[in-house]
């Protein structure tokens, strides 16, 4: 059978392997560079204060804060799980690995936040971002763990790299939905009382959007988690590189001991951020009164909760 | 339960005396779709708003609207829903841009300003109620009310004193601290009201404010906007599907259709004479003895001198007029009435003093008296004597015209 093929065939590969290797990096490649910087900073900051935290001092504070977010049962399953962790001697590791995701979290948030808000904004925006984003979740990641790995290098900040372009789309597309889905008549009453686009922005659409946005929060993370162990390939360590390394040397313990470490991290994480996100204190101005709200007296708490 | 009468008269004389424009809308027109301007064309070449939207798939919002409003005047705009109503209130603080046309507040042109100066006006000038009462349900009510004068840059001291004294307006300081989700429907409209009110604007766009309430707390509210608006007199423009809410609250009224004015008229002036069919179909159920007054069924005094009248010339005199009853003044006093039958009466037995026979106990109201109040005034079968302030006789009501103002015929003279 005659097919296309036999009539023309396209140098694709080629013509890749010119952009990336023969404009991009030699053009490009102190420009990417200098895009580390400030990712290498935050997440030395972070893991040198989360390996230099006694382990019995971060259990507790973040069993306190699973237990006024998420409830007794999530403060619990923490205090175990951690304890777990720390008894299959993979505490440093567990450590390395949040500093991670909590880094590509915060990038994520940095860059998705803003950009969701944008697009919420505009339609012509939204048309630009949305296709980009469908290319950045479908792309399988192994397909641009190389360009990333030519451009930026191998350690761990390429890894965060690899780890945002990955979990990026949710917390944009979600900013987006929730902006966009706040009541007409509550964006109109502010315009109507005066409000420059920015107060009606502040004051009304992000409190109002801030549960979905939260819900955004959790996938991100979420995503960024699920990166762990592929990051590991390109020289990022932590988690996912226990499990990496058990893979290789076909260690079957310690690569179940890194998989469930990661898992355990998952399942707390989940917990507190779908906790923030949900319907329990809708009466916030901000996400500082939301923060706030985890530390009031619990009966007022209560009598909120049961308000809404 | 409540009675409302419609339209406060007293507010029409004011009315015509002069007072300022407050907001003035020349020659509006809205048109919704991508290319309004051709639409636009079309509609000024006379095609209709179908075949408009048939060829081109524009809806025409609002055709062709011009009003004026007074300052202190409640100016109602009543149309079923796509009428554009909620359209036209909404270019008068620039929510939605007119397609042409010129609407200006206080002199400014609110279509055709800097984005600058249209927040200014809003801010200082026009507040809005709305259908749903668009709380923000992430504050507290006093939070809510004090929004406007966030905006405007007020401390939140003092920001809170004056929302404050708004919620104490409509009776909802204890809820200061509530929030918007623990109120029910009427007292949130009485929020949204405080809302409007806290910035003390000169105007209130009122957009279908109590429609989303019941019947009873509808009428309520509709009491307690007259009342506020007796001491605070703004410039109020009130957007309702309802007729009877309309003849209620409105100094004025326009019927809009389609996009059109079909009327623009007094309370009366609308039940008394409809425009067209479309009109007088509205009218059809409206209780009309809360739209016609004392005033629109009364007759010229005709009144006797106590000093100078004998039973004889009374008796003359009700002859004369074919009356039965007449009144009697004392200088500016109305000293009370006389009738045909009692005068007869002692004519026959004593000669006849008139000072005998006087009834002292006689009905009064004012010329602003709504019919309905008058039929308890009716049952004692003398005329109701229709007095100023000073007490003055200045017109009288027979009880059988009151009925037949009702039936609908030309009052009976």
């Amino acid at each position: 059978m005659p097919s296309p093929g036999d009539l023309l065939t396209i140098p694709f590969s080629d013509w890749i392997n010119f952009l990336v290797r023969d404009w991009l990096v030699p053009n490009f490649r102190p420009f990417f560079r200098s895009l580390q910087w400030p990712i290498t900073q935050v997440l030395n900051s972070l893991d040198a204060l989360l390996q230099a935290t006694p382990m019995l001092l971060f259990t507790a504070l973040l069993a306190f804060v699973a237990w006024r977010t998420a409830g007794r049962g999530v403060a619990i399953f923490t205090l175990i799980a951690l304890a777990f962790i720390d008894m299959i001697g993979l505490w440093p590791e567990t450590m390395t690995t949040l500093a991670m995701i909590v880094t590509a979290v915060f990038f994520c948030t940095l860059i998705g936040v803003p950009l969701g808000i944008l697009a919420a904004r505009s339609d012509r925006t939204y048309a630009v971002v949305r296709p980009i984003l469908d290319i950045m979740q479908t792309i399988p990641s192994f397909v641009y763990l190389v360009p990333i790995v030519m451009l930026f290098g191998v350690g761990m900040v390429p890894g965060i790299i690899a780890t945002i372009v990955f979990a990026l789309p949710p917390i944009v597309r979600l900013t987006n939905l929730g902006i966009r889905n706040v009541r007409g008549d509550l964006v109109e009453a502010a315009y109507a009382f005066g409000s420059t686009p920015r107060q009606v922005l502040w004051d009304v659409q992000f409190p109002l959007a801030l549960r979905t946005i939260m819900a955004g929060l959790n996938q991100t993370l979420m995503l960024a988690l699920s990166m762990v162990v592929i990051t590991a390939l390109i020289g990022a360590g932590g988690l996912g590189l226990t499990v990496y390394t058990g893979l290789g040397r076909l260690d079957v313990g310690n690569a179940t001991a890194g998989g469930v470490g990661i898992v355990l991290l998952a399942i707390i994480l989940d917990r507190i951020t779908q906790a923030l996100g949900e319907d329990r204190r809708v009466h916030t101005t901000s996400l500082w009164a939301t923060l706030r709200g985890y530390f009031r007296p619990a009966h007022e708490a209560g009598r909120l909760e049961k308000a809404g | 339960m409540l009675k409302v009468a419609f339209g406060t008269k007293g507010r029409m004389d004011r009315l015509k005396e002069g007072m300022s424009t407050k907001v003035q809308a020349k020659d509006i027109v809205k048109i919704f779709g991508s290319d309004p301007q051709n639409a636009r064309e079309m509609l000024s070449s006379g095609k209709s708003k179908d075949a408009i939207f048939e060829q081109t798939g524009h809806t025409v919002g609002v055709d062709n609207v011009s009003f004026e409003v007074g300052e202190g005047e409640i100016f109602v705009v009543m149309g079923l829903s796509g009428s554009g109503k909620s359209t036209l209130v909404r270019m008068i603080n620039g929510l939605i841009m007119p397609t042409s046309g010129s609407m200006s507040i206080d002199g400014t042109d609110i279509a055709n300003c800097s984005p600058e100066t249209l927040r200014k006006t809003r801010r200082d000038k026009v507040a809005m109620v709305f259908q749903h009462f668009a709380l923000f349900p992430h504050r507290t009510v006093v939070d809510n009310v004090a929004y406007g004068l966030k905006v405007k840059g007020v401390g939140a001291k003092e920001r809170r004193e004056r929302a404050l004294v708004a919620l104490e307006q409509v009776g909802l300081k204890p809820y200061a601290d509530s929030y918007p989700d623990e109120l029910s429907g009427g007292m949130q409209q009485r929020v949204g009201l405080a809302r409007g009110l806290a910035a003390e604007p000169e105007i209130l766009l009122m957009d279908e404010p109590f429609s989303a309430l019941d019947p009873l707390i509808r009428r309520d509210m509709q009491e307690e906007l007259l009342e506020l608006q007796r001491s605070l007199k703004k410039t109020i423009i009130f957007i309702t599907h309802d007729l009877n809410e309309a003849l209620i609250l409105g100094d004025r009224i326009a019927i809009m259709k389609d996009g059109r004015f079909v009327q623009v008229a007094t309370a009366e002036e609308i039940v008394e004479s409809p425009a067209d069919d479309y009109v007088a179909a509205f009218t059809q159920d409206i209780d009309r003895s809360r739209v016609f007054t004392a005033g629109s069924v009364s007759v010229p005094a005709e009144a006797l001198e106590l000093s100078e009248a004998t039973a004889a010339s009374a008796m003359h005199r009700m002859e004369e007029l074919d009356q039965d009853a007449i009144y009697v003044t004392d200088g500016d006093r109305i000293a009370g009435a006389v009738t045909y039958r009692d005068l007869s009466a002692s004519t026959r037995d004593n000669g006849g003093v008139l000072k005998d026979s006087l009834i002292t106990e006689f009905p009064t109201a004012s010329r602003t008296t709504p019919l309905f109040e008058l039929y308890p005034l009716a049952e004692s079968g003398l005329p109701i004597a229709l007095t100023d302030r000073k007490g003055r006789l200045k017109g009288i009501v027979p009880p059988q015209a009151v009925f037949a103002k009702l039936a609908g015929g030309e009052a009976a003279a």
